[in-house]
């Protein structure tokens, strides 16, 4: 016996419907947690990438001794969070004697595991360690600039791999009017090696040059580390087609009211409500009543000076 | 962006995404600050690069600043949900489809003939309320012990029931086909064992280990060698609650049940038994009695036994001789 379960307030109903699947997808919220045993770096590299992406981010901060993320069975608490808190990419860190200074990233589709790589953490410099003038500082939430630099990118696959994840993690929203006052922030990652990446975050200044586009000047603000590629579980075959799989762009939606011809050109309509103008209130009538005594004023003069000149004469 | 010593950079305006795929980086780096120099100064020709191409879009000035319309992104990253699955017709739309029935569209406001004046189709007040008729004809066909009100009502019953039956009927079709719709859910509910409607009460902790408990006694060993599961508790015991003594004494210790039966049987054949019995006590209690014999004989012709307090004999009287 099935029952039919709605959502019975207006704002449980557009929760749900946030988290359906849509066809044209904004940006992915990030997980971060940890695993059993983290080390200071681990934990500051944590603390300070969700204060990177404090708006789409969620942080748990008790530990998580069943996460596996490359073992078979140590997935199902992933997929878990996921659902729960509608996130498609997690951050996992953590710190064994085997791997020292630890982070997995991985991606999620439909809240089932698509991907994973494993990086290692070194030189890290926290955000509290760089002095800048902070006027500069870039403001939460703002769209990135991302900038790869290196041949390494395109020859070494798992570097290939480590691009399109970071590319994913530091997108922030997608969206379609950008206002150029807002752009703060970039983030410089360069292949250093085959195996070595480094990252660092910079704030943005831009300088008046002679033209329209300003000159830009980097400033390093933020955490820098460097990533050593250590493992890496690529998506299967059948999985990433259907991931990669754009729907075919939907018509848009007409326009109303709104005609194009080639004879008349382009010709909107506009539906004006019925004015019953007996019952219409004047605005500001006292205003208008004062204007109106004025002028009948200067009227009523005018014609008794007018009256007593034709009398005196 | 092409500079004189051709290179090309990848650029993805849309995500704001620049890569440079031909710099290499010197495999024994000088210092680790100008390994950083040098990737802040590539990185900072890639912004430029972007920044190029943004700002020299048409704008719209708004009251935060010049506002840019961004080209769609190029890069291919994957979805994080599956695409929306087109939604099965219903039954309805079925039929309709094949019949070649167009959806028209019903006014809010309908003109109502009995009252002279627009009412609403749905609502308070609504347009040919069902339940506002006053009077119902009797027709040919109608039984004489009939209430046609109450028919009416039981026909609304129905046909609501059979729209609810419809509607789940929809639903299941299209979960079937991966597209329920985002707030809805179907949730299994149990049955009820017996043919009532109620819902069925949940067990809890407790009586989940009772039954639990039952149910491991029907085992051959009776539950006792029974895999237990973390948590579970060992099996509360059912039946009565005995001691039995060891029957064979331990080194040194005495026959504990031989010394159980021989003190019974002493306090029986005591020489002073009578420590046993209380005499003051028993002396009263037999005077009481008497003199209630008396008092009974002479009080059954005048008063009622209702209006006496009625002694309560499971109460043993306090004990004063001791």
């Amino acid at each position: 016996m099935l029952e039919i379960r709605t959502p019975k307030t207006g704002k449980a109903k557009r929760v749900l419907e946030k988290r359906a699947p849509k066809l044209v997808e904004t940006g992915k919220k990030t997980l971060i947690l940890h695993g059993t045993k983290t080390s200071a770096t681990v934990s500051s590299v944590l603390m300070e990438l969700y204060r990177l992406k404090k708006g789409g981010a969620i942080k748990y901060s008790r530990r998580n001794e069943n996460i596996r993320p490359f073992e078979s069975g140590g997935e199902t608490s992933l997929e878990f969070f996921s659902q729960k808190t509608d996130c498609s990419i997690f951050v996992y860190g953590s710190h064994t004697k085997k791997r020292p200074d630890n982070l997995v990233l991985g991606r999620m589709y439909d809240h089932q595991v698509y991907d994973l790589i494993e990086v290692g953490i070194e030189n890290f410099k926290s955000l509290l360690s760089f002095s800048y003038d902070k006027k500069f500082a870039p403001h939460e939430g703002t769209k990135p600039f991302i900038c790869f630099t290196g041949e390494g990118f395109e020859n070494v696959p798992e570097l290939k791999h480590l691009k399109e994840v970071l590319t994913d993690l530091f997108r922030g929203e997608v969206v379609d009017n950008l206002n150029l006052t807002g752009l703060d922030r970039a983030y410089v990652c360069s292949a250093i090696s085959p195996t070595k990446v480094f990252l660092t975050h910079c704030a943005l200044k831009l300088k008046r040059s002679g033209t329209i586009v300003p000159r830009m000047e980097l400033v390093e603000v933020g955490p820098s580390m460097d990533l050593v590629i250590r493992r890496n579980r690529l998506p299967n075959e059948s999985l990433m087609k259907e991931a990669m799989r754009t729907s075919k762009d939907k018509p848009k939606k007409k326009e109303k009211n709104v005609d194009q011809d080639a004879v008349r050109g382009k010709i909107g309509k506009i539906y004006m409500p019925d004015q019953k103008l007996g019952e219409m209130h004047l605005p500001d009538k006292s205003k208008g009543l004062k204007r109106e005594r004025k002028e009948s004023k200067k009227l009523q003069e005018e014609t008794d000076s007018k009256k007593k000149k034709k009398s005196s004469e | 962006m092409e500079t004189e010593t051709d290179q090309i950079y990848h650029l993805d305006v849309g995500n704001l995404l620049g890569f440079n795929p031909n710099h290499r980086f010197p495999s024994a780096p000088s210092s680790r600050e100008e390994l950083v120099k040098e990737c802040i100064e590539e990185s900072r020709k890639l912004v430029q690069a972007i920044a190029n191409a943004l700002f020299n879009f048409t704008s719209t000035e708004t009251n935060d600043g010049p506002i840019v319309q961004l080209p769609p992104p190029t890069t291919k990253l994957p979805r994080e949900k599956h695409v929306p699955r087109p939604k099965p017709p219903t039954k309805w739309e079925e039929f309709a489809l094949k019949k070649g029935i167009q959806k028209r569209k019903k006014d809010k406001v309908v003109w109502d003939e009995q009252t002279d004046q627009f009412k609403r189709r749905h609502g308070y007040d609504r347009v040919n309320d069902d339940n506002d008729v006053p009077i119902i004809e009797a027709k040919a066909t109608d039984e004489p012990g009939e209430d046609p009100f109450a028919k009416r009502l039981d026909e609304k019953k129905k046909r609501v029931g059979k729209q609810q039956k419809n509607r789940l009927q929809n639903l299941k079709a299209a979960e079937k086909a991966g597209a329920l719709p985002s707030h809805v859910q179907l949730a299994a509910t149990s049955l009820p064992i017996s043919g009532t409607k109620s819902q069925p009460k949940k067990i809890g902790k407790d009586e989940l280990g009772d039954v639990a408990g039952l149910a491991a006694t029907s085992t051959a060993s009776g539950g006792k060698f029974d895999k237990k599961l973390p948590g579970e508790k060992p099996p509360k015991k059912q039946s009565k609650h005995h001691q039995y003594l060891p029957v064979v004494a331990g080194r040194g210790a005495v026959n504990p049940e031989k010394e159980q039966t021989n003190n019974v049987l002493s306090k029986i054949f005591s020489k002073h038994s009578h420590e046993i019995l209380n005499v003051g006590k028993a002396i009263n209690m037999y005077n009481v009695k008497k003199e209630k014999k008396k008092s009974g004989r002479s009080d059954k012709s005048g008063r009622s036994d209702n209006l006496k307090p009625k002694k309560d004999i499971t109460k043993k009287p306090a004990n004063k001789a001791k």
